[in-house]
């Protein structure tokens, strides 16, 4: 049972990653009883386990994502909206509106016009079905303040960190409040537009560098050092 | 270039621009040449210069085209104006069709088509300039771009033409020597899997001779497939070294 990368070593799709027992995880596929790579991207291997961390792949709803959206059409009883993937999501207006409301009378652009962002939770999604979003949650819904930053859907854990380390740092240098849509957008509002840039900085850089190591530390070296700048041309 | 060449292959036995019957054309590949495609590539085998796009997965439009177990793939190859020696008209000729057809017949076998059901990918090859055997080029560069878009492929694709040219079996087709020569046969290969996934041939072979010549073909592919692979490779790495 060879394997026949290092783990964490960058392999290209039809990359041989290992023969024999494994099992193939996301991103790779198994053919022969031979595990491939199927995306450009990190191998790893975990146990029986052969996997690959795509550096590029776009986003596929998942049943309880956080996504961000921005609303594409609006129709009689509900709103279309973009959420960066190659399916559109559909938000009803029964999620929206707890009365019950009646297409004739209510106008639903009053609530959600086309452009608005939402942060939306996705409720219901196969195969078969475009996927479903919903709000009825505290801290969803339509976005009102703030910026957007889009990187790799891929690279959000990477923007979380281990056990959450990338994203405290970030939130506690620029005190800034961020919600990170697993769908690849990311939302920071701030107290000023300074610590809100600062943030969206250090973001970019971790989605351009994810696949390097000792990420965390040159992150935190950033954010001192853009500080410093900002900090010696106010004086 | 309009009279015809006496002789294809001088007494060294080696051809018109100086390979032996062996030789690749020098090759040069980018991965992520246009930042506004979901993914791209450009590659330059000899005289060839050639462009590659890919969007998607998106939603299909029209929507009656949409298959509700797979992914609609889309191509289009086109030729430039100015790349070849007669301007050519910028309205997509019947080779133009054909070859469209037969670069996405050749690059679907790599993509899991079930993965993504109602969504289309389209795939753009622009031709700059032509210089014999761009079908080859052009499925080099368009699933390399398709691999660069993050689309899951079993592996990449490698093309590459060979063919008979004064009575010699020689690898990578130039323009003169598609048009002079005997014979000519691309073929796309996926190496990793060792499975052919385009297979023409325009000219007359023996059978023993067509048999040399796929398998000479086949080794240019393996090559083209190593250069690919450093490509795609590269396009991070560079990220690394800048900051170490």
């Amino acid at each position: 049972m060879p394997t026949f990368f290092e783990k964490r070593q960058l392999v290209t799709p039809g990359d041989l990653l290992a023969e024999g027992d494994y099992i193939a995880g996301e991103n790779a596929y198994k053919e022969g009883g031979k595990i491939y790579a199927a995306r450009t991207g990190l191998v790893e291997y975990e146990e029986k386990k052969v996997s690959v961390v795509a550096l590029r792949a776009f986003y596929i709803p998942k049943v309880g994502d956080t996504v961000i959206g921005t609303v594409v059409e609006v129709g009689f009883n509900g709103w279309t909206v973009d959420i960066n993937s190659p399916y559109m999501a559909i938000l009803r207006a029964t999620e929206v509106l707890s009365r019950p409301f009646k297409p004739q009378k209510n106008d639903l652009t009053e609530v959600l016009d086309v452009g608005d962002l939402v942060v939306a939770k996705i409720v219901a999604y196969d195969r078969t079905h475009d996927p479903q979003l919903s709000v009825n949650e505290p801290g969803l819904g339509k976005i009102t303040r703030g910026q957007i930053v889009k990187i790799t859907p891929t690279k959000i854990p990477r923007v979380i960190g281990k056990k959450g380390s990338m994203i405290s740092l970030i939130k506690q240098e620029t005190g800034c409040h961020i919600i990170l849509g697993h769908n690849g957008v990311i939302l920071i509002t701030g107290k000023s537009l300074e610590d809100e840039e600062l943030a969206m900085i250090a973001i970019r850089k971790i989605d351009e560098e994810s696949h390097t190591t000792g990420l965390t530390d040159r992150i935190s070296q950033l954010i001192k050092k853009e500080k410093e700048k900002k900090g010696g041309s106010q004086e | 270039m309009s009279q015809k060449p006496e002789k294809l292959i001088d007494k060294k036995g080696l051809r018109l621009d100086g390979r032996k019957p062996d030789e690749l054309r020098p090759i040069k590949i980018e991965v992520g040449a246009l930042s506004n495609a979901d993914g791209s590539a450009y590659i330059e085998q000899g005289k060839n210069k050639i462009l590659a796009a890919v969007y998607g997965p998106k939603e299909v439009h029209p929507k009656h085209m949409a298959l509700p177990d797979r992914m609609v793939l889309r191509c289009r190859y086109h030729m430039a104006p100015f790349s070849v020696q007669e301007r050519k008209s910028p309205a997509p000729s019947r080779r133009e069709i054909e070859l469209s057809k037969v670069i996405r017949e050749a690059v679907e076998p790599a993509i899991f088509m079930e993965y993504y059901p109602r969504t289309a990918i389209d795939v753009f090859v622009e031709v700059l300039q032509a210089d014999g055997s761009t079908r080859c080029a052009s499925i080099t560069a368009a699933s390399l771009a398709l691999a660069d878009a993050g689309i899951p492929m079993r592996d990449l694709v490698a093309a590459c033409s060979a063919g008979k040219v004064d009575d010699t079996i020689v690898l990578d087709l130039m323009d003169t020597e598609d048009k002079v020569g005997s014979a000519d046969v691309p073929v796309a290969f996926m190496p990793n899997l060792g499975v052919i996934t385009l297979l023409q041939m325009d000219g007359i072979l023996t059978p023993e001779e067509f048999e040399k010549t796929v398998n000479l073909a086949i080794e240019g592919c393996r090559k083209i497939y190593a250069l690919q692979k450093e490509a795609l490779r590269s396009k991070y790495i560079s990220v690394k070294e800048v900051e170490e």
